[in-house]
C-alpha cells in the first residue's frame, strides 16, 4: 500500500514543476503589457512605464523572472496582486471558504438527486422512468450555466419570490467574519434569522452548480449498476429468493458504486476550482471569478498562483480518490 | 426601593429604545458592479474604487458641487490666488473631526498637517510613506502634480499655502479629484511608529459622510454614517456596497428590492425599466466623449479638406441609432455638454456624402483612396461596438470611393500602438476625471500630448496657444471664452470626427429620494434619504 502511495506521489513533483512552467508562460504570451491594461485610455509615460516595470521586475529576462517565482514559491510566497498589491495566498485564502462552502452544497445536491435517480433508471431499465431519466440528465448536462440561473432566478427570486436573487446573507445581518464560512459565521453570530438568510442564498447558486454534476453522477451510476446487475452473482442471488431492494442495495450497489466514487472525487475536484458562471452570477465572491478578473488584467502573479493553488487542489482530490479506490480495489493497489 | 425600580425602568426604556432605533435603521443597499482595488484611492484610477473609497468616506480641500462638473469649498473654506497665478493660500475648515476605527481613535481634529501629508506623501519620495503599499499615484502624476508643485507651506494650522512651478487654473479642478482625498496624519504616524504602515491604506480614517465597518472581498463592503460628519450626519444609517457583477443580476436584485441603486444596466433592459412602476429611471449625459482620430501626420489626413470630407461622409446618426440603442447622443464637440465652456454655437459637418466627393476631388483624390480604421476590442460606455462602428463608417466611405480596412488589436498593444501613431485612423474615447475642459481639450489635443494620448498627432498652433493662454488665467469667464473658441478651431481643422457622447443610465428604486446623478460619474449617497 505504501509503495502504491508513494509511487503516486513521485508523480506529483513534475506535474507541480510543469504547472509552474506552463501558468507562467501562457499568460506571458497572451498579448498585453499589464501596465498598459492598468492604464487604460489615460496612458503611462515611457519614464513611468520603465520605472514601473523595473519595480514589478518585467524588464528582467524571462527565465529570471521564473526562477523567481518557483525560488518564492517554494518557499511559500506566491508574490502580491498587481492590482490589489495583496498576498496571492492571502487573497485566495478569503476567497476560498466560499467556494468549498458552495461546492459542498453543490455536490450533497448532486449525490442525493444524481445516485438514486441512476439506480431507478437502470433498476426501471427501458421505462418510461430510465427514458425520462436519462432525458433529464442529459438536459442537465448541456444545460447553459448562465442561462439555466438566470431562468432560475428570475422564476424563484424576483417572480415568486422565494428565494433571494443574490449575495451570501441578506445585508441586514452584520455578521463578523470568523471563519469565512457564511453557514458558521451566521450561526456564530447569534442574531436570528441570520443562518436561514445564509442557507436560503446557497439554495439557487447549489443547484445551478450541481446540475451537471448531477447528470454525470446519475448517467454514471445507471451504466454501472447495469452492468452490475447483469452479473451472474446478482442472477444467483436473485435464484436464491434474496428480497430485489436487497440485492439491489447490498449486492449490486456496492460494487457498482466503485467508478461512480471515482467519478464524484472529480466532480468535486472541478467544484473546488472555482465556478467562473455561477459565482458571477449569483455574485458569490469564490476563487473562479476572481482567477477569471486576474486573467483580463494580465495581473501574473494571481493567474500563476490562483491556478497553482487549484490545480495542487485537483493533484490531491485526485491522489486520494486514487489511494480510496485502491482500498476500495485491491486489483489496482497491486497492479504494477 | 421605589429609586431602584425606576433606575431599572429608565435602563429598560433605554434599551427598548436601542433595539428598536438598531431595527429602524434605515438602509441604503447599493448594488456596485465590482470590487474596490483597495482603500487608498491615491493609488487607483477605476471609477469603482472611488465609489468605495473617495466618494463616500473621504473629503478634499475643494469639492464638486453635486450634479455639476463646478467645484465648491470643501475642507478649504476658501482659497486666494497670487496675481501671477503662482500661489495658491487654502484656508482650512475648523472642528472636522475623523472617523474612528478599530484601532485608531484620533485625538485632534483636521488641519494643515494633514493636508502636507497627503500631498507629500505622493510627491515627495524621501516621505516614509512614499513607497508604502508599493507607492505608485498614477493619478497624482499622471495630473502632472508632480512637477507642477513646488512647494507647500504650513501658514498656522489652518492655513495652507501651495507654491506652483508655473500658472495652471485647472489645479483647482486637480485638488477635487479623488486622488486628492485628505488622510490622517496622526493616524499615519501612529502606524508608522507601530511598525504596520501598510495598515494606513486598508483601514484609513477620513473626514467623510460614511465610515467603513466592513469589507469582504467580492462580496460587500458595510459603512455606516458617520454621526460627526461636519456638513450633518447622512440621512441614511447604513450603507451598504452589495458586489454584483452581472448586469443583469443587478436588475434582478434591484427588482426584487434586494438594492435600491444600481449602476450600468443592460441598454436592452431600459424600455422595461422605464415602465417599471417600482422604479425610477435617471439618465443623463456622460462626461465623456466618443471619437476617430485622423492620424494628421500621415498622408491624406494632412490636408484638413480630406479631413472635413470624411467627417460630412459620416452618418453620425445612423451609428447612434446602431450602436448605442439609445444610450448615446450624437457628438459636435470634443467636450461634453455637461461641461462648463460647451460651446452651443458650434456647428457640426452635417451628412453629405455629395459634399464629401466634391472636396475631396479638391484635395486631389477624386477616386478616394485606400485607409485603415482601427477599432478597439473592448467595451466602453463612449463606445459600446467599436467593430460595429467600424463597419457603418466604412460603409459610409466606400460611398464617396475611400476603401477602408478595419484593423484590431488587443487592448494593451492597440492603446500602445496608436499612442506611436501606426494607425490611420483610430477609434477611442475619453471619460473626464475633473470637469475642467483643460482635462479633455489640453489632454487629448495640446501640442504636449501628440505622441500620448492626442492620437490624432495634431499640434495646432492657434489651438494650442488658446489652450496654454486658459491654462494661465484663473478668470473662469476668460477661460471659457477661450475654450469656447478653441472649439471653433477644432471643429473647422476636424482632426477627430466626433461621434458620440454616452447617456449614463441609473435605475434606482421609487422610494429612495434625493439621488443625483453626477456627471463625472461617481456614485454619491450623503443626501440620499429612504
Amino acid at each position: 500500500m505504501f509503495q502504491f502511495i508513494f509511487r503516486r506521489l513521485s508523480l506529483v513533483i513534475p506535474t507541480f514543476l510543469g504547472i509552474t512552467l506552463l501558468t507562467f508562460t501562457l499568460i506571458r504570451l497572451i498579448p498585453g503589457d499589464p501596465i498598459e491594461v492598468m492604464a487604460g485610455e489615460r496612458g503611462v509615460s515611457a519614464e513611468r512605464h520603465a520605472e514601473l516595470s523595473a519595480q514589478l521586475g518585467f524588464d528582467q529576462p524571462l527565465y529570471v523572472q521564473y526562477y523567481h517565482y518557483v525560488t518564492g514559491v517554494l518557499q511559500g510566497d506566491l508574490g502580491n496582486s498587481l492590482i490589489t498589491r495583496e498576498p496571492v495566498m492571502k487573497e485566495f485564502l478569503t476567497l476560498f471558504p466560499a467556494t468549498i462552502e458552495l461546492a459542498f452544497c453543490a455536490a450533497i445536491f448532486a449525490i442525493l438527486i444524481g445516485l438514486p435517480a441512476g439506480i431507478f433508471a437502470a433498476v426501471k431499465r427501458g421505462t418510461v422512468i430510465d427514458h425520462s431519466v436519462m432525458t433529464f440528465s442529459l438536459t442537465g448536462y448541456s444545460m447553459p450555466i448562465f442561462w439555466w440561473a438566470l431562468l432560475l432566478m428570475l422564476v424563484f427570486s424576483v417572480n415568486l419570490g422565494w428565494t433571494p436573487v443574490s449575495g451570501r446573507i441578506d445585508v441586514v445581518y452584520w455578521i463578523d467574519d470568523v471563519t469565512g464560512f457564511m453557514l458558521i459565521d451566521s450561526l456564530l453570530s447569534g442574531e436570528e434569522g441570520a443562518f436561514s438568510s445564509a442557507v436560503s442564498h446557497l439554495i439557487l447558486p447549489s443547484i445551478v452548480l450541481g446540475t451537471i454534476p448531477m447528470a454525470v453522477i446519475a448517467r454514471m451510476t445507471r451504466s454501472s449498476m447495469l452492468e452490475v446487475l447483469s452479473e451472474d452473482y446478482i442472477r444467483t442471488a436473485r435464484a436464491k429468493g434474496i428480497a430485489p431492494w436487497r440485492v439491489i442495495v447490498i449486492h449490486a450497489l456496492r460494487n457498482a458504486l466503485i467508478p461512480v466514487i471515482t467519478v464524484i472525487g472529480l466532480q468535486v475536484g472541478i467544484l473546488l476550482s472555482g465556478a467562473i458562471l455561477t459565482e458571477t452570477v449569483f455574485a458569490w465572491p469564490g476563487i473562479g471569478k476572481w482567477l477569471i478578473e486576474s486573467i483580463g488584467r494580465r495581473d501574473y502573479p494571481v493567474v500563476q498562483g490562483g491556478i497553482l493553488i487549484v490545480a495542487c487542489i485537483i493533484i490531491v482530490v485526485n491522489l486520494l480518490v486514487d489511494i480510496t479506490y485502491g482500498i476500495v480495489n485491491p486489483r489496482i493497489r497491486h497492479s504494477r | 426601593m421605589k429609586k431602584g425600580l425606576a433606575k431599572l425602568t429608565l435602563a429598560l426604556m433605554a434599551a427598548g429604545a436601542i433595539s428598536t432605533s438598531a431595527h429602524a435603521a434605515t438602509t441604503l443597499v447599493y448594488c456596485s458592479e465590482g470590487s474596490p482595488e483597495g482603500f487608498n484611492p491615491a493609488f487607483y484610477t477605476a471609477g469603482t474604487t472611488f465609489d468605495a473609497t473617495s466618494k463616500n468616506m473621504f473629503n478634499r480641500l475643494v469639492e464638486f458641487k453635486l450634479g455639476t462638473t463646478e467645484t465648491e469649498p470643501g475642507l478649504a473654506t476658501s482659497y486666494d490666488v497670487s496675481s501671477d497665478g503662482l500661489e495658491y493660500t487654502f484656508h482650512l475648515r475648523k472642528g472636522v473631526k475623523f472617523h474612528t476605527s478599530k484601532d485608531f481613535t484620533p485625538t485632534r481634529d483636521f488641519n494643515a498637517d494633514d493636508v502636507i501629508f497627503t500631498f507629500d506623501r505622493q510627491g515627495n519620495k524621501e516621505n516614509p510613506y512614499h513607497s508604502v503599499s508599493g507607492g505608485s499615484y498614477e493619478y497624482f502624476t499622471g495630473m502632472g502634480m508632480d512637477t507642477l508643485i513646488k512647494e507647500m507651506v504650513k501658514v498656522d494650522d489652518y492655513t495652507v499655502k501651495f507654491i506652483l512651478t508655473k500658472p495652471e487654473a485647472p489645479f483647482i479642478a486637480n485638488l477635487a479629484m479623488d486622488f486628492a482625498s485628505i488622510f490622517s496624519k496622526e493616524q499615519a504616524d501612529a502606524y508608522m511608529k507601530a511598525g504596520t504602515p501598510e495598515k494606513l491604506d486598508i483601514d484609513p480614517v477620513a473626514t467623510g459622510p460614511f465610515q467603513k465597518v466592513q469589507y469582504q472581498k467580492d462580496s460587500l463592503i458595510r459603512y455606516t454614517a458617520f454621526k460627526d460628519y461636519w456638513q450633518g450626519k447622512a440621512k441614511i444609517d447604513r450603507l451598504v456596497f452589495s458586489i454584483t457583477p452581472d448586469a443583469s443580476v443587478r436588475y434582478a436584485k434591484l427588482k426584487a428590492g434586494e438594492c435600491d441603486v444600481m449602476p450600468y444596466p443592460n441598454p436592452a433592459d431600459l424600455k422595461q425599466m422605464e415602465a417599471d412602476p417600482n422604479i425610477n429611471l435617471m439618465s443623463q449625459e456622460g462626461l465623456n466623449v466618443g471619437y476617430l482620430a485622423f492620424n494628421t501626420q500621415k498622408k491624406p489626413f494632412t490636408d484638413p479638406r480630406v479631413r472635413q470630407a470624411l467627417s460630412l461622409a459620416t452618418d453620425k446618426s445612423a451609428i447612434i441609432d446602431a450602436v448605442f440603442q439609445g444610450a448615446g447622443k450624437v457628438a459636435k464637440n470634443p467636450i461634453p455638454p455637461t461641461m462648463w465652456s460647451y460651446n452651443k454655437n458650434v456647428v457640426d459637418y452635417p451628412y453629405d456624402p455629395v459634399k464629401a466627393k466634391k472636396l475631396l476631388a479638391e484635395a486631389g483624390y477624386p477616386d478616394g483612396f485606400s485607409t485603415n480604421i482601427w477599432a478597439m476590442p473592448v467595451q466602453r460606455p463612449y463606445n459600446p461596438n467599436a467593430r460595429r462602428m467600424a463597419e457603418i463608417m466604412q460603409e459610409d466611405w466606400s460611398k464617396i470611393g475611400v476603401k477602408a480596412e478595419i484593423v484590431s488589436y488587443e487592448w494593451g498593444e492597440y492603446l500602445n500602438r496608436s499612442k506611436k501613431g501606426e494607425h490611420d485612423t483610430v477609434l477611442l474615447g475619453w471619460t473626464g476625471d475633473n470637469g475642467d475642459p483643460d482635462n479633455f481639450l489640453y489632454v487629448l489635443l495640446g501640442c504636449d500630448a501628440v505622441g500620448g494620448a492626442n492620437r490624432a498627432q495634431w499640434c495646432n498652433e492657434e489651438f494650442n496657444n488658446l489652450l496654454l493662454k486658459a491654462k494661465q488665467t484663473s478668470d473662469k469667464a476668460e477661460r471659457t471664452k477661450l475654450y469656447e473658441e478653441s472649439q471653433v478651431v477644432f471643429k473647422r481643422e476636424a482632426p477627430w470626427i466626433t461621434i458620440a457622447h454616452s447617456v449614463v443610465y441609473e435605475p434606482i428604486r421609487k422610494e429612495v429620494k434625493g439621488y443625483k446623478i453626477d456627471p463625472l460619474g461617481g456614485h454619491y449617497f450623503y443626501n440620499v434619504s429612504k
